[in-house]
């Protein structure tokens, strides 16, 4: 039982609560429930977009990943980080002008099609609850390394904490909680880092030991075709982070599509900041903790390595800072999932509700659904790395959304019947990859790999049933699509008095 | 902000009109003009934007075939840290950010110069 680390958890949960209670005083309507009522500034927006995106997988995984095979997972950083320069430039401002809450409010406003519309809300639900599996595992694993817990109680701890912070509160109360916790995340990784830096230092000693080590090598990763992996994994992160639910809802709390813009910039900075330190965990990890690269507790490394290596009292200070951080980590990504899960199961998959009361009590319970149905998933034992799983969600977004939004945003031509051929291709082929992956884990040869890793070919091919579908049906492409791209792509000082767009009226 | 958002589903809410005002009420006619000045502002927004998402998957994907084939680059060190691993562990964020910039006042311009436009006529 280690005191420092049941402090550190303690305190953010804490925080969290508070925080949420905060904005529980100000929650008064169901726009402050979603969306915050649109009034978040970039650099606030740009710390809760950055706090909740920071998941399990970037402060846990990506240590673990870099001490197990060396070298290549250095990619997944720049990929969550290069995600957001993609979302900039493609779907940033135009999904902010078009109005829609969430994914499936665009394809609804832009094809005007209700199959569209369900078949994106059950692709979100679906992404969100591979992203949160792995959230809810890390913190299981985090209590039972930490304070010796058992295995179901950190995934419930925070399952708990969310429900009363998001529930309370909904969407303005965590956009404070959410930029709070960025900056706990970065505390929780810089100060340990600074301080086993000047530690190695002081010993003078070699990293790694010998410089012939594959694992120091691009390509060393000792994996099946490594350039391959390396280049689907890029293609899936850089793709599949405009895809994410809990990642397109904040975005929709700024005012306008130039303050869109300009919080992508400002997370784009916080991420770099944040991605220089995970990898110095691995790499200390890889010669510290050599024992996690064997055993399938790799994702421990950040939390075990201050103890090892600085015995005593100043160790576990560090071991608890880095918990607390993990802690944060789950919590804000948790919370940011479930909020957009539970928005769509109420909005979408039941049935409409009339009155504001009425509403509200159905968004609770669907948070309640919302991060139940992963936690009991996260109960099955099904052990594969932490990053390597949100990788999956990644991938699933990238083959579903990406061909959506980009044609739905850039391109005249796209039609109902293209967009939901394309959904259901990449959706099957993405899904089925994915189911593949994680419960018969193949491991050798091109199967394997192309399994593990499937956005390098799965999204060219969406595009490309999405394009030929819709020049198929060309007579079904929504006569107002003018209208929408105006509204989409002209500046808001333009489009503000124009009538806004609205499917249910034509 | 305190303004108050009522929020309502977009199949249950009708339309509200709203009072004419050109220019861009013009464009929303969509008469045969008003889709060209559309046309031109998508075509220059279109460029920029999938110019710099392939100038950021080009340079990812150059510099991993670079680190991968160019073994020589393993054998210079910066501060005791393989050339790749600096490239890919540090320099390449502060590029990804200036990538970031530079869209940001493209597209702004883009916007700015299509609102001139309008206003000119």
């Amino acid at each position: 039982m280690d005191a420092w680390s049941v402090a550190g958890v303690a305190l953010v949960t804490v925080v969290t609560v508070a925080a949420g209670s905060l904005g529980l005083r100000r929650a008064r309507t169901t726009g402050d429930f979603y969306v915050a009522s649109r009034a978040v500034t970039p650099r606030w927006n740009a710390a809760a977009v950055s706090g909740e995106y920071l998941s399990a997988a970037s402060f846990l995984g990506i240590a673990g990943l870099v001490l197990v095979y060396g070298f290549d997972m250095l990619w997944y950083p720049v990929g969550y980080t290069a995600g957001y320069l993609v979302l900039l430039a493609l779907v940033a401002a135009p999904l902010r002008r078009s109005g829609a809450y969430t994914l499936p409010d665009f394809a609804q406003l832009r094809l005007g099609s209700t199959a569209v519309r369900r078949t994106a809300s059950l692709l979100v639900v679906l992404i969100g609850w591979l992203y949160l599996v792995p959230q809810l595992e890390g913190a299981s694993l985090t209590l039972t390394a930490q304070v010796g817990a058992p295995g179901w109680a950190g995934g419930l701890l925070v399952c708990a904490v969310v429900l009363t912070a998001v529930a309370a509160g909904g969407m303005r109360s965590i956009t404070f909680a959410q930029a709070v916790q960025y900056w706990i995340k970065l505390t929780a990784l810089l100060v340990p880092a600074a301080v086993l830096a000047t530690v190695w230092r002081a010993r003078g000693d070699r990293l790694p030991e010998s410089s012939n080590d594959g694992w120091l090598h691009p390509l060393g990763s000792g994996l099946d075709h490594p350039l391959y992996a390396t280049v689907s994994l890029i293609v899936a992160i850089c793709l599949g982070t405009m895809g994410l639910p809990h990642v397109l809802v904040r975005f929709y709390t700024n005012p306008d599509g130039r303050d869109t813009r300009r919080t992508a910039l400002i997370v784009i900075g916080l991420l770099s900041a944040f991605y220089q330190l995970p990898t110095l965990f691995g790499v200390f990890g890889h010669r510290y903790l050599p024992e996690l690269a064997s055993g399938s507790s790799a994702d421990a490394t950040v939390l075990l390595l201050p103890e090892r290596m600085l015995p005593g009292l100043p160790g576990q200070v560090l071991g608890g800072l880095v918990t607390a951080g993990a802690f944060a980590a789950f919590l804000s990504t948790a919370s940011g999932l479930t909020v957009s899960v539970a928005g769509v199961l109420t909005q979408d998959l039941l049935p409409a509700a009339h009155h504001r009361g009425e509403r509200i009590r159905r968004f609770r319970a669907s948070a309640v659904v919302a991060i139940g149905v992963p936690y009991l998933l996260s109960l099955s034992g099904l052990r594969i790395s932490v990053a390597a799983t949100v990788g999956l969600a990644f991938a699933l977004a990238a083959c579903t959304f990406c061909p959506l939004l980009v044609l739905g945003i850039w391109w005249r031509g796209l039609t109902d019947v293209g967009a939901l051929a394309g959904l259901v291709t990449g959706g099957l082929l993405a899904g089925a990859a994915v189911l593949i992956t994680l419960l018969l884990s193949p491991r050798g040869g091109w199967p394997g790999a192309l399994l593990a890793q499937p956005a390098a070919w799965i999204v060219p091919l969406t595009f490309a049933v999405m394009v030929t579908g819709s020049l198929a049906t060309r007579w079904r492409v929504p006569r107002d699509v003018g209208h929408v791209l105006l509204r989409l792509h002209a500046p808001e000082s333009m489009t503000g008095d124009l009538p806004s767009l609205d499917r249910s009226a034509r | 902000m305190n303004e108050r958002t009522r929020i309502t589903h977009p199949r249950t809410t009708a339309v509200r009109p709203g009072p004419a005002r050109p220019p861009a009420r013009e464009i929303d006619e969509l008469t045969p003009l008003g889709e060209l000045y559309l046309d031109s502002l998508l075509r220059s927004q279109r460029r920029t934007a999938f110019g710099v998402c392939a100038a950021t998957i080009g340079l990812l994907l150059a510099l991993a075939v670079a680190v991968a084939e160019l073994a020589g680059w393993r054998t210079i060190t910066m501060f005791g840290v393989q050339l790749p691993w600096v490239l890919v562990g540090c320099a390449i964020y502060p590029a990804l950010w200036g990538i970031g910039y530079v869209a940001v006042r493209l597209l702004e311009r883009n916007e700015r110069a299509f609102a001139e436009l309008m206003h000119q006529r």
